[in-house]
């Protein structure tokens, strides 16, 4: 089909991903017709240093980590951008730098705010 | 892709999960020894068959799968793992002309399945639905991602200085200086990041054994819990990798004397080695750091120093 793109230097990714999918699921599938199999309640609960499991395991946690995840949005689309800047570094030349400074700038803006705020603080 | 190559590929794959399975060998001697131990010495002459015994030992090991877990998801996190973990050798060259996959983004692959690694630590820490597992697949999704935008923002000097993102025109544009020298502030800030993306000591919190039982691999057991160890070496081997060819100018050798008939791969490979027995150093060295300074590192001093490094190069390459 003329116009159709076919990334075939991807095709050997597809090639070891397939390979390593089937190391993983060959051992955990092969592995059931020589491994013992006795079970029982005790030995299927959750590990709670031998007491009985107390409560449900998914509980509440702290909003820390929600925020963490949220600088990362912010801080690895900036990396996004530095990426093919970085690769055309030498063609965009001295413009192509104080255009990023510009960006970096910006963003450094936010960072001290953030800092600012106690984003940072990880009582 | 000729089937020559695919016979290549699954050979030089095969060679990797013989290395991903010994390099616990070569991790307790060192660690034996630097304690003045002897590590493993019973199965076989100086314990050389100890890690053939071992994954024997966890083949046959029970099955165990909690009742209260998320069955398919804890099915198929050390999967995740293990794919992320072992098709990241694709891009890395291992002689001159020779890589599995000759992509062109070869640094965002790796950065890319690096991250798809930490969904197998995370969800299967979820999927456990156990409260150490919980703590320890939480803590890891925060490192994770705290530190991978420093590791990706200390490459940016490195594609800078090579214009290109890939990584045997990365190791080409070593053959004058390898970049160690003028990205030394990148690659100090690149070898902390790899330590703490691949969970290693001093930044093992999410299974800090000590506090969380064995974190998010608490309720992993036999042949699941080795897959998890699987992903977890050939992530040190990734990252070593990425660091030889990155910094220490990957294939290329000295060309004095007999040193120029050594093939390239042996090369890489000592390359590769010395960074294991650095990570393998490291943790027999140093103790485990507090959650708040782990994130502090990572926000406070390591992405400061990684913008600094990539202006600072900039303002190099112009004047």
């Amino acid at each position: 089909m003329p116009g159709t793109y076919v990334p075939s230097d991807y095709f050997p990714v597809l090639v070891i991903i397939l390979i390593a999918a089937s190391v993983g699921l060959g051992a955990l599938l092969v592995g059931p017709l020589v491994r013992p199999r006795r079970r029982y309640k005790q030995k299927l609960s959750a590990y709670e240093s031998g007491n009985p499991p107390v409560g449900e395991a998914r509980q509440k946690f702290s909003v820390k980590y929600y925020i963490v995840a949220m600088l990362f949005v912010v801080f690895d689309v900036e990396a996004v951008f530095l990426y093919p800047w970085a690769v055309a570094y030498d063609k965009l030349g001295i413009f192509g730098f104080i255009e990023m400074m510009l960006f970096i700038f910006i963003l450094l803006v936010g960072y001290i705010y953030v800092w600012k705020k106690g984003a940072f603080e990880w009582e | 892709m000729t089937l020559a190559d695919f016979i290549i590929s699954i050979i030089v794959i095969s060679v990797f999960l013989i290395h991903v399975m010994y390099v616990q060998y070569f991790e307790r001697k060192t660690i034996g020894h630097m304690q003045a131990r002897l590590g493993p010495m019973r199965v076989g002459w100086h314990g050389i068959l100890q890690p053939i015994a071992d994954s024997l030992k966890l083949f046959f090991k029970e099955d165990i799968i909690p009742s209260q877990s998320d069955k398919p998801i804890f099915f198929i996190a050390p999967i995740i793992g293990v794919i992320a973990g072992v098709s990241s050798l694709a891009v890395i060259p291992l002689w001159e002309t020779f890589s599995i996959a000759d992509l062109n983004i070869g640094i965002l692959y790796i950065l890319a399945l690096s991250s798809v690694g930490a969904y197998s630590v995370i969800i299967g820490g979820w999927a456990s639905n156990s409260k150490y597992s919980f703590l320890g697949g939480l803590r890891a999704s925060a490192q994770v991602i705290s530190y991978e935008i420093s590791m990706g923002l200390s490459l940016v000097g490195v594609m800078m200085m090579a214009g290109s993102a890939n990584l045997a025109d990365i190791v080409k544009a070593q053959s004058e200086q390898w970049f160690i020298i003028p990205q030394f502030l990148a690659f100090g800030i690149f070898f902390i990041s790899a330590l703490a993306e691949t969970n290693r000591v001093p930044f093992d919190l999410p299974e800090a054994e000590a506090e969380l039982v064995s974190g998010f691999a608490t309720e992993y057991s036999g042949m699941r819990w080795a897959l998890f160890f699987m992903a977890e070496y050939a992530g040190v081997f990734i990252m070593s990798a990425l660091a030889a060819v990155c910094f220490l100018g990957g294939w290329s050798g000295p060309d004095i004397w007999f040193f120029s008939y050594v093939p390239d791969v042996v090369w890489l490979i000592l390359k590769v080695y010395a960074f294991v027995f650095l990570y393998f150093w490291i943790r027999s060295t140093l103790p485990r750091y507090r959650y708040d300074q782990l994130m502090n590192i990572g926000w406070k001093i390591l992405i400061p120093l990684s913008l600094a490094n990539i202006i600072l190069t900039g303002l190099l390459k112009i004047v």
